[in-house]
């Protein structure tokens, strides 16, 4: 069971469990992205509020599974109330932790190059790149998040 | 009657003999596509090995007996469904998508005009809807569809008012997300009586139950070789010689043509006229042994088992679980097969999945190709078992014991 240990960690499923930030932001003035994966039917809407380039306020409702949800529930404990360079800069790390390396495959105690510590808690969600199909799962808000900054700008 | 035994038909599949993790493997997602028996498998390379050649071209020995496979499974299907035309109302396609889209863009092209109905049903896989669709964009037929009860059931009370303006019913024998075996024959006499014909989308009926087409009294039968035994690649279109007769070309190309000209072509007469290209030889060939085998095997005993094993299940998931599983399907036996959707309280069905897979179980999450069904029950997937005539009741075993440890972890 230790794959499966490794992709549901504790944090994970207390992060399904009770989920940080759900609910709607007023929109507008809340910029309202809507993220969908028609594959396996996860939606998420992410509200965001940005002022003088600063990630003040971030909610989200939607459906999912567990790695979805805590993914999205992970991310806005990570962004909320940081500036936006940074919150893209986390983003950034964390895309580059959900890229399948073939080395990460092929040996599976090769440690990642990513600078887990920048990642927080976030790290958690590291046992997901053994499961290559779940890999969307976990970027789903991500990439819901990264079309909401994009209006920003 | 022979002897069944799903001990000796799993040891004919070799896939069976697989380890996942540190466990034996638990196929549990032939409605999703079926395991291969060895003979198809040996049948498949024995050709390729032999015997491979084009079909309906060359003189030389190896071209005719390639030739002779081809048509010959032809014969074989005709005989599974019987048909009473024969092979000569045996069409291959590439699966029973590929199926319908001949239905609809060659029948229902030439046979439908703005204001005809095409009905179709709420628990219909998406290949049985949306070339529909479809056609709707080209002519502008109206596409309707018959509700669904909350007993999982077509609901046939207004039935008579649905079929008004209907040109061709065309439904699912079994739905590949609830079980739900439909009445089909009762079904095709409502059709005729309104003068309209019916198509039946047989995946996931025909491997499970003997087929008659005739008894049936329908007019389209369309399903595929992978759910059967046979290989992926190649799929079966049937209709009666008089409306294939009068049904337009599908794909053009090498193959389905009596003579081209610098001014046009004729498209030649009967199955091979939808038939462009060189087709898939070697599953064709498997196919036919996969037919084989399923006749060997006799259908009726293949439908007792997979019932006694879904009965089973049925019963224990209701037993086991104290409500927190839920059957999305009817709860007994009445018209049903063996597919089983589940909803795992508070459990994503990918989550399940991906715990089951762990134990070496293999089922299918999600939507199932049927979007309108599970937007009709307000769930957005499921999780499918579902059996084959090699599945035993230790399969059921393995399922409950990885459930109830997806249910503790996320409970």
């Amino acid at each position: 069971m230790s794959n499966l240990d490794d992709l549901y960690r504790e944090i994970i499923l207390d992060h399904y469990r009770s989920p940080r930030n759900r609910g709607e932001l007023e929109s507008p003035p809340a910029i309202r992205v809507e993220g969908f994966n028609p594959l396996c039917g996860d939606e998420i809407v992410v509200y965001l509020e940005v002022e003088d380039n600063v990630l003040k306020n971030i909610k989200m409702t939607g459906t999912g599974c567990s790695i979805s949800q805590s993914s999205a529930s992970l991310m806005s404990a990570a962004v909320k109330g940081k500036p936006l360079a940074q919150v893209r800069e986390t983003i950034a790390t964390f895309k580059e932790l959900m890229t399948v390396h073939e080395s990460t495959l092929a040996h599976d105690d090769e440690p990642t190059k990513v600078d887990l510590r920048a990642l927080g808690e976030l790290a958690a969600l590291q046992g997901v790149v053994k499961f290559p199909v779940r890999i969307k799962c976990a970027t789903l808000s991500w990439n819901t998040l990264i079309q909401g900054l994009d209006e920003v700008a | 009657m022979t002897a069944f035994n799903a001990k000796r038909v799993r040891a004919d599949i070799p896939q069976l003999n697989r380890r996942i993790y540190d466990h034996p493997i638990t196929y549990l997602d032939t409605a999703s596509t079926s395991l291969q028996p060895n003979a198809v498998i040996d049948a498949m390379s024995r050709y390729y090995q032999l015997r491979h050649a084009n079909v309906h071209r060359a003189v030389y020995q190896t071209a005719s007996e390639a030739t002779a496979a081809y048509e010959g499974t032809r014969e074989h299907v005709a005989r599974f469904i019987n048909a009473p035309g024969g092979a000569e109302e045996i069409v291959f396609t590439k699966n029973a998508t590929e199926s319908f889209n001949l239905l609809a863009k060659s029948w229902g092209a030439a046979n439908l005009t703005s204001g005809d109905v095409v009905l179709v049903t709420e628990m219909e896989h998406h290949a049985n809807i949306v070339p529909w669709f479809q056609l709707r964009e080209q002519t502008g037929v109206e596409v309707r569809f018959i509700p669904v009860t909350d007993d999982y059931r077509l609901d046939l009370s207004q039935l008579d008012d649905l079929m008004k303006g209907v040109k061709l019913l065309s439904v699912t024998g079994m739905s590949n997300v609830l079980g739900t075996i439909n009445p089909i024959n009762e079904l095709a006499g409502v059709a005729h009586r309104h003068g309209a014909l019916i198509a039946v989308d047989g995946a996931q009926s025909v491997a499970h139950s003997p087929t008659d087409v005739g008894a049936l009294d329908i007019d389209f039968l369309i399903f595929t070789g992978h759910k059967m035994l046979g290989p992926t690649g190649i799929g079966v279109f049937w209709t009666r010689e008089d409306i294939l007769a009068s049904m337009p070309p599908f794909l053009g190309g090498g193959g389905m043509i009596a003579d081209v000209r610098l001014d046009g072509y004729i498209a030649a007469e009967g199955p091979t006229g939808f038939e462009a290209g060189t087709p898939p030889i070697a599953e064709a060939v498997g196919l036919g042994a996969a037919v084989l085998y399923l006749e060997g095997l006799g259908l009726s005993n293949v439908v007792r088992h997979e019932h006694a094993l879904t009965e089973d299940a049925l019963t224990r998931l209701t037993l086991e679980f104290d409500g927190r599983v839920r059957v999305i399907g009817p709860p007994d036996m009445t018209d049903r097969g063996g597919v089983i959707s589940l909803d795992v309280e508070g459990v994503h069905p990918h989550d399940v999945a991906q715990v089951l897979d762990q134990f070496g179980v293999c089922v299918r999450p999600g939507h199932h190709c049927a979007k309108p069904l599970m937007r009709r029950f307000g769930l957005a997937a499921t999780v499918r078992a579902s059996y084959g005539p090699y599945s035993l009741t230790k399969d059921t075993d393995v399922l409950l014991e990885a459930l109830s440890h997806a249910v503790k972890m996320f409970g």
